[in-house]
């Protein structure tokens, strides 16, 4: 095999003269992180709502949550981002459009939104599931006390379905951090970008990927650890939490 | 405010999109669901086999696909297959393969992944009884996965199989980081040739997002006719 | 025709079978009775080689079914098995549920092996049936068709693991009757059951098990009669209250 194996690399500076390219890498892994946690709040906030009103006796308000999760769906991610960083711009008054393309770390938030948009559809598919799966007693029961709707949810509800579907959120979770990687399309320096342009500048391609491979491994023992525990913290006893059956990229 | 587009761009493009670029899209989306189908399934065998050699490393690969990002992994098989191919070929040098051959094995070992894990979970609803029963026949273990469980297993989990399609379908756009012209790529070359960012990503979205529902829509109206009675 | 000797079996630390022995001659009918949890049916299971055994030995015809060398499936075409769930195919019809072993296993011709399906079924009366799906058969007719599958196979001896526990009480009695038919017709049954009406009627010997052991193992009217035990008196009083 004709490659030059080099693991020395990493200490060796790179381009812009000041960072090693260990130290560049950490930077993209800090930059992943940074982006799959905002965008991962945004995406529980947002699909928690959308989950929610899926399931609200109104008629007109399932729709309005269907056609979200349907729009947010059948788009990929990557095209999402476009739409996002490219075309939002072009179709806001110009104003706001020159001031959107100036920004600094554009590529930051927009990733984060359009990232947090995606997820949130998924979101909103495991939380329908989760309070569908409890039993229709449970919301007659809080109902039959005199409690609102929206407090049977708040209640009552959401926190036996997130119980629920913590195993297959935490799959979402890992995830959206692995999504991240899709903005380096649109400029952003996280972690396979980093890579990529480490492989670039030095040739030396299978140590800048595998460092990558590495982390991005950790980052999913860790966050797998820690999920677990909250999982345990959070039990209810007696119950065998049955997550509901919904495929999990 | 939309009187600065020109959606003419994409009537005239309309010929590069499609027969260059979805072309690609949906030749690569077929070949590697079959191949992923088939190697998942392998995979999901191993896994359940208890023979400890061979479920490990069966595991261990699913875990590592599952773990990295697929952008990462074709970066990764880019570099690596002609490597392989000289490994494989005996070469003097890598060998050259082409876009398609790097896309098409990228997206094959990386969906078998996920394909495993659905037909794990299908082999695994299937009643112990039905093993049983097909042993008391004196059926061998080849012919009982075969002609008793595969079976059941593919048509209980066909739905789930299809929407993993889909999410390949619409996976498939990330061959962008290798500027491969596949509908996106197509797209985003007229785009950036013509300057008609805005016209051309909102038309690709559209057409990504025609298809992607009309497939998930005609998953579900199976789902309701393919159902085994038990 | 099947010698059970001296059989054991643990599942992790807990001991399912104790030494248990009991033989089946040719043309015989044994049921094995007993209440849950006393082995039984793991017991059938193990004669199959469906369940492992750790002491003792199975023989079958004169192979025996502990043995490292010996061919289990085709040990197990030449034994018949129904189970409590009937288990049939759901995704072939009844015809293609009878014929896939025979072809498959036996090798035989699809001609042939329709046939012969065809001539089960209608032995067990079921023959108009022959082109629907399990899915679309009552309880009794499933387990009737599960009886004619293995009958398709020429077994030698046939095994049954409780063929009528799940059965609504108005079907236990068209299934009864074919494997009474069957006992007439000379074929060599170990028979898991509750049903002590069944036992009366045609069954030779009655082996009652308790706790993993064969605690009784008599002809049938002196089982009925005269139990030896304490626990088979308990036992069948508590059966024959009914």
């Amino acid at each position: 095999m004709n490659y030059n194996w080099n693991w020395g690399i990493f200490f060796q500076t790179s381009p812009d003269g000041v960072h090693t390219y260990l130290t560049t890498l950490l930077m993209g892994t800090g930059w992943t992180l940074a982006t799959g946690l905002a965008a991962w709040c945004l995406a529980l906030a947002l699909g928690s709502l959308v989950g929610v009103i899926r399931t609200a006796p109104s008629a007109w308000l399932v729709h309005l949550g269907n056609a979200y999760v349907e729009l947010f769906r059948n788009i990929p991610l990557l095209v999402q981002m476009f739409l996002w960083y490219f075309v939002l711009p072009e179709l806001l008054p110009s104003a706001a459009g020159d001031w959107l393309k100036q920004l600094p770390d554009a590529s930051f938030y927009t990733a984060v939104v359009a990232l947090g948009f995606y997820t949130s559809a998924r979101v909103a598919e495991l939380v329908r599931a989760g309070i569908l799966s409890l039993a229709r007693g449970q919301r007659m029961a809080a109902l039959a006390l005199g409690l609102t709707q929206p407090q049977a949810y708040a209640y009552v509800l959401l926190p036996m379905a997130f119980r629920i579907i913590l195993p297959p959120l935490t799959s979402e979770f890992l995830n959206t951090i692995k999504n991240s990687a899709v903005a380096l399309t649109i400029g952003l320096m996280e972690l396979t970008a980093r890579a990529r342009a480490m492989q670039e500048f030095t040739f030396q391609v299978f140590e800048a990927f595998t460092a990558a491979t590495v982390i991005y491994l950790m980052i999913n023992i860790v966050v797998t650890f820690a999920m677990r525990a909250l999982e345990r913290r959070t039990a209810v006893p007696g119950f065998i939490g049955a997550a509901p059956q919904v495929a999990t990229h | 405010m939309f009187s600065n587009f020109d959606f003419d761009v994409i009537v005239r493009s309309l010929p590069y999109l499609f027969y260059d670029g979805m072309t690609f899209t949906l030749t690569l989306t077929a070949l590697a669901t079959a191949g992923a189908i088939v190697f998942g399934t392998l995979l999901a065998l191993m896994r359940l086999s208890g023979l400890p050699p061979v479920a490990l490393p069966a595991a261990g690969y699913v875990n590592l696909m599952r773990s990295v990002p697929l952008v990462l992994m074709i970066f990764w098989f880019y570099f690596l297959v002609p490597y392989i191919g000289q490994w494989i070929t005996g070469a003097s040098r890598p060998i050259q393969v082409g876009a398609f051959v790097s896309s098409l094995v990228t997206f094959t070992l990386f969906e078998a992944a996920f394909f495993c894990e659905i037909m794990r979970a299908g082999i695994q609803s299937i009643p112990r009884g039905q093993v049983a029963a097909a042993q008391a026949l004196g059926m061998t273990y080849p012919q009982t996965m075969g002609y008793i469980v595969l079976p059941q297993a593919f048509r209980n989990m066909l739905p789930v199989l299809l929407t993993q399609t889909i999410i390949l379908f619409q996976d498939t756009s990330l061959v962008y980081v290798l500027s491969i012209t596949d509908f996106l790529g197509a797209a985003s070359k007229v785009a950036q040739r013509d300057g008609r960012l805005v016209e051309m990503y909102l038309f690709a979205a559209a057409v990504y997002f025609a298809i992607s529902f009309a497939a998930s829509l005609f998953v579900r109206r199976l789902q309701r006719r393919v159902a085994i009675v038990r | 025709m099947i010698t059970i000797s001296h059989v054991s079996k643990w599942y992790r630390d807990f001991q399912v079978l104790k030494d248990c022995s009991t033989d089946v001659e040719k043309g015989e009918v044994v049921v094995v009775c007993g209440p849950s949890g006393s082995g039984k049916s793991t017991l059938i299971k193990c004669v199959n080689g469906l369940e492992p055994f750790q002491g003792g030995t199975i023989t079958v015809a004169g192979i025996s079914v502990g043995d490292r060398k010996t061919d289990l499936p085709k040990l197990r075409a030449r034994i018949g098995m129904v189970f409590q769930h009937f288990e049939l195919f759901p995704h072939l019809t009844v015809t293609r549920n009878l014929v896939l072993a025979q072809v498959k296993v036996l090798g035989r011709g699809k001609m042939e092996s329709e046939q012969r399906a065809m001539q089960l079924l209608a032995r067990v009366g079921l023959a108009d049936h022959a082109r629907k799906y399990p899915g679309e058969l009552s309880g009794g007719q499933q387990q009737r068709v599960a009886i004619a599958r293995a009958l398709a196979m020429d077994p030698i001896a046939m095994l049954f693991d409780e063929p009528t526990s799940a059965l609504d009480p108005e079907m236990i009695n068209e299934v009864l009757d074919v494997m009474v038919a069957l006992a007439a017709d000379g074929m060599t049954m170990m028979v898991v059951t509750h049903e002590m009406g069944f036992a009366r009627k045609v069954a030779r010997r009655v082996v009652f098990m308790d706790h993993g052991e064969v605690v009784e193992d008599a002809p049938t009217a002196e089982f009925f009669g005269q139990p030896r035990s304490e626990r088979a008196r308990v036992f069948l009083s508590k059966i024959l209250q009914h």
